[in-house]
């Protein structure tokens, strides 16, 4: 009989193995599943996961996946640690693209280069203001911000396809559904040449650094720390819930709308009906693959990237659905959570029992 | 080996105890041991709970299991009671080797155990919660007469139709006694009953105790309160750090000896200055009435009482009777309250400020709970100085932790209170209770407040560690300080508060000098007046304890 027996305290061990337990039990099932597809499994593991990165283009796109990922994912990991769940990345995600895209729409004649600053600024204060309702409706009404964040996300998409299909459309587009060409003033300089790799990637890295220092140094992230594992001992230490709450959402919402700004900024360069693949919502997964953390959360989105320009890799080679990229981040989080009990439990097999006599 | 003081195969002889053979099985009478547990090791990761306990329970023996926070008797009792495995070690009960593989087994074997922490539904009744824990199939009828039959024969009065949400603690714990003595056990362990009990309440479970052991059963009895001990346990053994360091017979050894078992080294009883001061009142609370958060809480009903500089103040009352709220109110963690004159902290109207505020007016607090509420349990020693100390002591620089500062206060309070950790970035979960309780304390009173509330400040704490928080509280209020002390531990208020009120379902009593009030008189209100019929020979604790 197999069963789980509380450790007493939590393994440290455990909560950084986990990650690399559901990983390698994702490319196990990645086994069955392309078996079952009627592909030859192991080719179709090295398509997925190593060829992407055989190429230095491929290497560079996966940073230009990863840059959202972990832009976003920095931000929800302080609110998750504090235990204010925004659900709604993606959301803040689009409506940061909408506002700093439509200030580059608008000044699409300038040649300023206060425009791509300003831009930036828009997309963050976007993404601030979608999280801003969530945060409002919390404080003020207790509404749960799981639903309404991620409610907001829907709305925010369907804004976005109302402009590029109305008074944000392209005059000299033909009549598609996409806004003009952002100019170039608006435009993320690229970093090396003939990549899409942009200046979004440095931002980044910076943000992991700050999140780092704010998570471990700071007094406000030492506040979200203990309200998300001892809310009493917050409350005892004097600090104002409501407070903690508008700063996560509005930090995690302006980060989203940062990686909204910078995708649309840089490599799409205009506004479409979809923007994203999905960034808000696999953030989540990366910030829980990363730990909650900033550094794992750097790791966690190159790895969460990879997914992304595998599944793209394995519909051009292999002829899979598009699903398949879902497929693999769904079954991932699965194993992570699942894994995840081990920090807590360990697994006993049969039932422990009193040696005879064997103290003497 | 562990230290043999005096075994007592003679011992029940020389109590003059009878006790009455019930079976036959018994066939040497009192020397044929009922449990005997062997070499038991029980390790945990990062510690040995029980290093090679040998222990043996006889019938009809009233056996004190003794020992300081964390020795290891709770881990014990729960092998004995199958919801631990022994890594080591043998157990024999009745003459034969048992494997006690679960709490079931134990029950069919005869041995039943009364918990801490109750295991009731509050929302049913008496004869539901009892129900629960039947065999399928009993029928209801027939169990309450059995459960009127109980409690009326030990003395162990019970409504069965009542409702758990209407009973006070000391009447639920009776639900747990008559649950137990249903199974008709030959072995009945209590963990600490009389924590929650008041003395009369005690003093008549001593008298249920004694009429059990009466008929031949045994029972092991956990307490750290020698006084408890020395009325009630024919036979005592004393843990310290997972070893029998002795047994003895509690009625002939002393109080303060077997206290020197326990802990190791002489306990300092705390001192007192003499020198009654009545000078500025810092801390002022008026007309506080506050309606209770949720349905099972209790009101807050007009309270008034004022702690002057350099006294302690102690309100004393069972749990449940409003002390949470008044914690809450008095430390700005609850609602804020309609008239913010309500409490005055150094004469500002404090009733409507947070936590924080108040603080800064010079106010400390110390939670009954010390995890997660007055420590974070995964955070380090020095995050946890920086949790409450920061703003007072400006432990912060530009938005940041100030950490050289913050460790250099962890560790004041851990050289200071002599708590026992690894160091300033030990995590607070590693510390046992009563250290986490000087660490907590010592973390407030370091700062310097001119007012400390404080809340069951040794509750579960060891002896030593007991006397060391006594001690610093009189130190702080000899330095000026108002300190209020809420507390059910009696023995505690008295040993150290000038002046004495009893909260008692969300009234307080009028606060009056220690020495103008017996222990009795505490009691009584303690217990409220629905109460005093139940208790019989209300006659007096001294009596009967000592």
């Amino acid at each position: 009989m197999v069963s789980l027996e509380p450790r007493g305290t939590r393994s440290t061990l455990y909560s950084y193995l986990s990650p690399v337990i559901a990983i390698v039990l994702t490319l196990a099932a990645g086994i069955v599943i392309f078996s079952a597809m009627g592909k030859p499994p192991m080719q179709a593991l090295y398509v997925f996961f190593v060829q992407p990165l055989t190429t230095a283009y491929g290497a560079t796109e996966l940073v230009v996946k990863a840059t959202p990922l972990v832009l976003i994912a920095v931000g929800l990991s302080l609110g998750f640690r504090s235990n204010v769940w925004n659900i709604g990345a993606e959301g803040q995600f689009t409506v940061g693209a909408i506002f700093g895209g439509g200030l580059a729409i608008y000044f699409h004649d300038s040649e300023s280069i206060l425009l791509l600053p300003g831009t930036l600024v828009a997309g963050i204060v976007g993404g601030m203001a979608w999280a801003a309702i969530p945060a409002w409706l919390r404080t003020r009404f207790n509404a749960n911000e799981i639903l309404t964040s991620l409610m907001l996300t829907y709305v925010a998409i369907l804004a976005l396809s109302y402009l590029v299909h109305g008074p944000w459309r392209d005059p000299d587009g033909f009549n598609f559904p996409e806004s003009r060409v952002f100019p170039d003033a608006g435009i993320m300089p690229v970093l090396f040449e003939d990549s899409r790799l942009h200046l979004g990637a440095v931002f980044a890295l910076a943000i992991v650094l700050v999140g780092w220092t704010l998570l471990s140094r700071a007094v406000i992230g030492f506040q979200l720390r203990v309200v998300g594992a001892a809310p009493a001992a917050a409350r005892y230490g004097g600090f104002r819930e409501k407070r903690l709450i508008w700063f996560s959402l509005l930090l995690s919402g302006g980060l989203a709308g940062l990686a909204g700004i910078s995708e649309v900024a840089g490599p799409i360069g205009q506004l479409l009906p979809t923007i994203s693949p999905g960034y808000g919502f696999t953030a989540i997964i990366v910030a829980f693959l990363g730990r909650l953390h900033p550094v794992g959360v750097l790791f966690a989105g190159l790895i969460m990237a990879l997914s992304y320009i595998g599944g793209e890799t394995a519909q051009i080679e292999l002829g899979l659905p598009a699903a398949v990229t879902g497929l693999f981040q769904g079954v991932l989080l699965f194993f992570l959570l699942g894994a995840d009990v081990l920090i807590n439990y360990r697994i006993r097999f049969g039932r422990a029992r009193v040696p005879q006599g064997g103290a003497r | 080996m562990p230290i043999q003081k005096c075994v007592g195969p003679r011992l029940a002889q020389e109590m003059g105890l009878k006790p009455i053979e019930q079976n036959n099985q018994g066939k040497n009478g009192l020397d044929s041991p009922l449990l005997t547990l062997d070499g038991v090791v029980k390790r945990f990761p990062g510690c040995l709970a029980n290093d090679n306990v040998d222990l043996v329970v006889r019938k009809g023996e009233i056996r004190a299991l003794l020992g300081e926070n964390g020795a290891g008797k709770s881990t014990l009792v729960k092998i004995i009671y199958g919801l631990l495995a022994a890594d080591e070690g043998r157990i024999t009960w009745r003459g034969e080797p048992v494997t006690i593989e679960g709490p079931a087994v134990a029950r069919d074997m005869g041995i039943a155990m009364v918990f801490q922490h109750f295991s009731l539904f509050e929302t049913m009744t008496v004869l539901e919660n009892i129900l629960l824990a039947m065999p399928k199939g009993t029928s209801p009828a027939e169990l309450r007469e059995r459960v009127v039959r109980i409690s009326r024969d030990y003395g162990l009065p019970l409504d069965p139709g009542r409702h758990v949400h209407t009973m006070s603690v000391g009447e639920r714990q009776r639900i747990e006694i008559v649950r137990c003595l249903l199974l008709d056990p030959s072995l009945l362990i209590l963990d600490e009953p009389t924590s929650v009990l008041t003395p009369q309440e005690a003093i008549s479970l001593f008298s249920t105790l004694r009429q059990i052991a009466r008929e031949g059963r045994a029972i092991l009895y956990i307490s750290h309160k020698l006084e408890e001990v020395k009325a009630l346990c024919h036979t005592a053994t004393v843990l310290r750090a997972g070893r029998v360091v002795a047994e003895c017979n509690p009625s002939e050894t002393s109080a303060r000896a077997m206290a020197e078992l326990m802990i190791g080294d002489r306990p300092q009883s705390a001192e007192r200055g003499d020198d009654e001061r009545s000078g500025q009142i810092r801390l002022t609370v008026k007309g506080l009435t506050l309606a209770a958060a949720d349905q099972f809480g209790t009101d807050l009903q007009d309270i008034s009482f004022g702690v002057a500089e350099g006294e302690i103040l102690g309100i004393a009352g069972v749990a449940g009777n409003g002390q949470r709220e008044l914690m809450e109110a008095l430390s700005g963690e609850g609602p804020a309250l309609e008239d913010p004159h309500a409490i005055l902290i150094e004469g500002a109207a404090a009733g409507q400020l947070g936590p924080a505020a108040r603080r800064r007016l010079g106010a400390a607090f110390v939670p009954e709970e010390r995890i997660d509420h007055g420590s974070v349990q995964n955070m380090t020693l020095s995050e946890n100085a920086f949790l409450t100390a920061f703003r007072r002591l400006g432990l912060t620089r530009l938005g940041l932790i100030d950490r050289p500062r913050t460790r250099g206060y962890a560790r004041q309070v851990i050289d200071g209170f002599d708590v026992r950790a690894s160091g300033t970035e030990a995590e607070a979960r590693s510390l046992s209770g009563g250290n986490l309780q000087k660490f907590i304390v010592g973390r407030e009173i370091l700062q310097e407040p001119r007012i400390l509330v404080i809340a069951q400040p040794t509750w579960g704490v060891d002896a030593g560690a007991a006397a060391a928080i006594h001690q610093a509280l009189i130190d702080l209020a000899r330095r000026g300080c108002s300190v209020l002390v809420i507390s059910q531990d009696l023995d505690e208020i008295f040993a150290i508060c000038d002046r004495i009120a009893v909260l008692s379902d969300g009234k307080l009593s009028e606060p009056r000098p220690i020495q103008a009030v017996s222990v009795d008189e505490v009691g009584l209100l303690m217990g409220g007046l629905h109460d005093m019929a139940a208790i019989p020979e209300a006659g007096g604790r001294e009596a009967s304890l000592g």
